[in-house]
């Protein structure tokens, strides 16, 4: 579904990678592993269309995601190291916000769900400004319980701030997409789902 | 497309109506800063009379900057803008319908009290209906303008005075038409072909300026 040929990325003349080429199937989960600052979280927006490689080209489904643009995006479930919450509206109205931008629809009953899903039950009326760190993410990671349409996600770190419960929580999200034929990336420096790995790309082993 | 946008200018509302302060500042500074030239220049009915189109256009012009920086920076610092480009929606409907909620906010407002200030230049009748609408024709020009500059200084350090020498210029047409307007009219002339002249700049730049701005955000965000 998803090709990446030959991509090199310079950043304030760093390069930070070069020729890093993958193809990933529907069902499959890569991991983009390296130190801070190997270029994981560039990789991953030059994977999303939101960064211009310097080199390279990533294709879906066989054409150029530069040329598809908003139909890229309505196959795309991006969740990044902003957590792209407003502190002024509450949990469900933030939500269903992000739900509309990325073309899922889902109803207030589904997004009630999906907080319940993610442990945050009982916040879905308050302003996020009262919300601590972990919570924010975990909202962040809602959507993730409505986009089972969407078929490829890219997740940079999904796991930081989040305790050992909401960890499993998304664990199993991740694993039931997979499971219904969608393609995953993450980038993580723990060893979560170490097992579900179908390959992993070392950023550190590509720098120049 | 529509749902996007709807959401878009809905939740912009909703952010205004719980953040009334940023609003209220603008508000306030367009209030006194229309309320100083009588103040300065004297009670001379004549001479307001005369200035008054073009300081109310200048008030309204520096209001609606104010509220300028703020446009897309929060969405940029919190990662909504990313979101926002990876949208299933186009860009440049997201876009628009930011401008869009831009002008209700910070610019529909500065129409409605145009009115009310002008009473204190003397203004007749009939020249207020013609700067309430010349107001009405303009604004949404300069947020659409605006915004351009806006999506271009995102993320610079010292944007806002940046962004101020970048729009002001780009603001003189709008001026220039919309004050003499109102001079026009008092002057006795038809006030219909600068409305219109108005109305052209608001039709050109309601097609071009979102597609600039969709252009000038993706740069930013790189």
């Amino acid at each position: 579904m998803l090709e990446v040929t030959d991509l090199e990325c310079v950043r304030g003349n760093r390069t930070l990678f070069a020729s890093v080429g993958f193809a990933l199937r529907g069902g499959e989960l890569l991991r983009a592993a390296g130190a801070n600052g190997s270029g994981k979280t560039s990789l991953l927006r030059i994977v999303c269309g939101l960064l211009v490689p310097t080199r390279g080209e990533v294709r879906w489904r066989g054409s150029d995601i530069r040329s598809l643009r908003e139909d890229y995006g309505r196959q795309l479930l991006y969740v990044g190291h902003a957590n792209a919450v407003k502190d002024d509206l509450t949990a469900s109205e933030n939500l269903a916000v992000t739900c509309t931008l990325a073309g899922i629809p889902a109803s207030g009953g589904q997004v009630r769900a999906a907080l319940h899903r993610l442990g945050l039950a009982g916040c879905e009326k308050l302003p996020v400004r009262v919300l601590s760190q972990g919570q924010r993410r975990r909202l962040a990671l809602a959507r993730l319980a409505l986009g089972g349409s969407v078929p490829l996600w890219v997740l940079d770190e999904p796991f930081t701030a989040l305790d050992a419960a909401a960890v499993d929580c998304v664990q199993t999200l991740i694993l039931e997409q997979l499971g219904r034929g969608a393609a995953v990336i993450f980038t993580t420096h723990q060893d979560q789902l170490a097992a579900a790995v179908t390959f992993c790309i070392d950023l550190d082993s590509r720098a120049r | 497309m529509l749902p996007a946008m709807r959401c878009v200018i809905h939740r912009d509302l909703l952010l205004a109506l719980r953040r009334r302060a940023d609003v209220m500042t603008m508000l306030l500074f367009f209030v006194i800063v229309a309320s100083l030239f009588p103040l300065g220049v004297g009670p001379e009915p004549n001479l307001l009379r005369t200035i008054a189109p073009g300081v109310i256009w200048v008030a309204a012009l520096l209001a609606s900057m104010l509220s300028l920086t703020r446009m897309f920076s929060a969405d940029y610092a919190d990662g909504t803008l990313e979101q926002m480009l990876l949208s299933s929606a186009p860009l440049g409907a997201i876009v628009a319908a930011k401008v869009t909620a831009h002008w209700l906010i910070s610019g529909l407002p500065l129409v409605l009290m145009a009115p009310v200030l002008a009473l204190q230049y003397d203004l007749p009748r009939p020249l207020l209906e013609v700067l309430t609408l010349s107001l009405l024709l303009g604004t949404p020009v300069l947020s659409l303008i605006g915004a351009i500059g806006a999506a271009l200084t995102l993320g610079v350090r010292g944007g806002g005075v940046l962004l101020a020498l970048l729009v002001l210029p780009l603001y003189v047409p709008v001026l220039v038409i919309g004050a003499g307007t109102v001079d026009v009219a008092a002057a006795g002339l038809g006030a219909q072909p600068y409305f219109q002249l108005l109305g052209a700049l608001l039709v050109v730049a309601a097609a071009f300026a979102p597609w600039a701005i969709a252009v000038a955000l993706r740069i930013s965000i790189e």
